[in-house]
């Protein structure tokens, strides 16, 4: 029994690092239509950038996180106002080649900067503290720091979108872009802001990945899937959405590794298989949002 | 200086020409309506003002200014607001929402949230409502308020009375000389003819693409604006 709860603990603060990567994918979706293909290489360039900024300023990779969710937000609103805007329209083949390329580039300008080595980051002592629950039942505090992270991210996403002219803003133009141009909203600078936004999330995923494991330069298109499966579950532009599909992707993966240690990854994918043939658009689809 | 004035204007949907050279202006405080059978380029006439179709910048001058081929949003800003045929209300959005965001890149102005809900006030107690789940005409009352939070010069209603039932067609009408009061000009496009000709101070009717009648509503004979409409 224990057991059991430690494999759905385990497998739901997984899901919290799931959220985290696929939190920009769902914004980036759910604002602009986009389907980012690079999505996952920013994660990994965001990583990249922490390992580059912790020895020279000598702090420690949380300190280094406002600075890197800066870099890449300023990053993102470049990339979507001088080649994404230029790739929006009828045609959804565009986006896709275009995002495909900056994800083969950035892989490749990570290879050639820092080699094919993989790298971490050192968070210290709290990598390995527990805290224990009694009887034989304890949590990591790094994955509780990254699942609360995860709810947190998506709870002040959701207030910025329900609560703030700026999230109104952000809906009308997802609505109908159009229509939201008649009200005076220059479109093209509300996708570079979701963009900005985005990236800025993808930050915190790339810092908090490179913590937990240690990446390579052409790590992204495997954190892209996993991103994209727990969007897809959630539900497409939905952001609860998204964190409970990061979730049901964590605890699948745990059960799975759990019945056998070759089934983990597996399991995740057969979860993710399993929500899209029964509910194609996902359990929590955005219509539903209100 | 008339708010609005076009001046020989030609558009385009791919080779097809909609226009053929409009003369078109709206004078400070004026209703204008605009008549003609569909396909006569009523709404394309809109979609230029409003820039949603490239317009030589000549070719449009608002309150003095050359517009033509400024992106939508930053011809909105200078005082042009308008009522998109079907409404296009945002259906993530609010009644209130839907409201707000008309306000949020407007100018200053007599109209708030208060004062749209004294010209429309069944839209007050719908105010948390999306959208899109009110009836048609309450719907369109939130698209004219929408528009008017922006406090316009100029308010382009296009069809606003089609699909809905006479007597809400009615009630919204009712709501123009409030709006005229406030000094904006408004040109209304419509399909109903008699409506049109009761609340414009001038009327234009349009035919394939040209103006094939301009001037005064009550100097017209129905066999003249027939004449006009049809062409035959």
């Amino acid at each position: 029994m224990e057991d059991w709860f430690n494999t759905l603990s385990q497998g739901l603060l997984l899901g919290g690092m799931y959220a985290l990567f696929a939190t920009g994918l769902s914004l980036s979706f759910g604002i602009m239509r986009l389907i980012n293909v690079a999505h996952g290489d920013l994660i990994v360039l965001a990583a990249f950038a922490a390992i580059a900024l912790v020895e020279p300023l000598a702090i420690g990779p949380i300190a280094a996180l406002p600075i890197v969710m800066l870099l890449m937000a300023g990053f993102g609103y470049l990339l979507q106002r001088l080649f994404l805007n230029r790739t929006l329209g009828d045609d959804p083949l565009r986006p896709l080649l275009v995002t495909f390329g900056f994800s083969i580039i950035i892989q490749n300008v990570l290879l050639e900067v820092f080699s094919a080595d993989m790298r971490g980051l050192d968070a210290g002592t709290i990598e390995t503290a527990s805290l224990p629950l009694g009887g034989d039942v304890a949590v990591g505090v790094y994955p509780l720091l990254v699942a609360a992270t995860a709810v947190s991210v998506i709870g002040a996403l959701q207030w910025l979108f329900y609560r703030t002219a700026l999230g109104r803003t952000f809906r009308a133009t997802s609505d109908d872009h159009r229509t939201a141009q008649l009200m005076g909203i220059d479109n093209r600078r509300v996708y570079a802001l979701a963009m900005a936004l985005a990236s800025a999330v993808v930050a915190i995923a790339g810092v908090y990945l490179a913590i937990r494991t240690s990446v390579g330069p052409s790590d992204g298109p495997q954190r892209l899937l996993c991103a994209f499966e727990a969007v897809a579950i959630g539900g497409l532009g939905s952001l609860w959405g998204t964190l409970s599909g990061g979730m049901i992707l964590g605890v699948a993966q745990a059960v799975g590794l759990k019945l056998d240690p070759g089934w983990g990854a597996v399991s995740g994918h057969l979860a993710f298989l399993l929500v899209v043939v029964l509910r194609p658009n996902g359990l929590f689809p955005k219509t539903r949002d209100r | 200086m008339n708010p609005l004035e076009v001046h020989d204007l030609h558009a385009y949907y791919g080779d097809f020409r909609a226009l053929h050279g409009i003369d078109f202006r709206v004078a400070a405080g004026e209703t204008v309506a605009v008549i003609g059978a569909n396909g006569a380029g009523k709404s394309t006439l809109l979609r230029t003002i409003t820039g949603l179709l490239p317009a030589p910048a000549g070719s449009v001058v608002f309150q003095g200014r050359p517009i033509g081929g400024l992106p939508p949003h930053a011809i909105v800003r200078l005082g042009i607001a308008m009522v998109p045929e079907g409404r296009c209300l945002f259906p993530s959005l609010s009644v209130e929402e839907n409201l707000l965001i008309g306000a949020q890149f407007g100018c200053r102005g007599p109209w708030n949230l208060a004062r749209i809900y004294r010209l429309f006030p069944a839209l007050e107690e719908k105010r948390a409502m999306p959208a899109t789940l009110l009836s048609g005409g309450q719907q369109q009352m939130t698209a004219i308020g929408r528009a008017l939070m922006s406090n316009p010069r100029l308010l382009l209603c296009d069809e606003v009375s089609l699909g809905l039932a006479p007597l809400v067609v009615r009630e919204i009408y009712a709501a123009m000389p409030l709006i005229k009061a406030e000094g904006a000009a408004v040109v209304v496009i419509e399909q109903d003819t008699g409506q049109a000709m009761r609340i414009a101070d001038r009327l234009y009717c349009l035919q394939e693409g040209r103006v094939a009648l301009e001037g005064a509503p009550r100097t017209f004979t129905p066999e003249r604006v027939s004449l006009a409409y049809f062409g035959v």
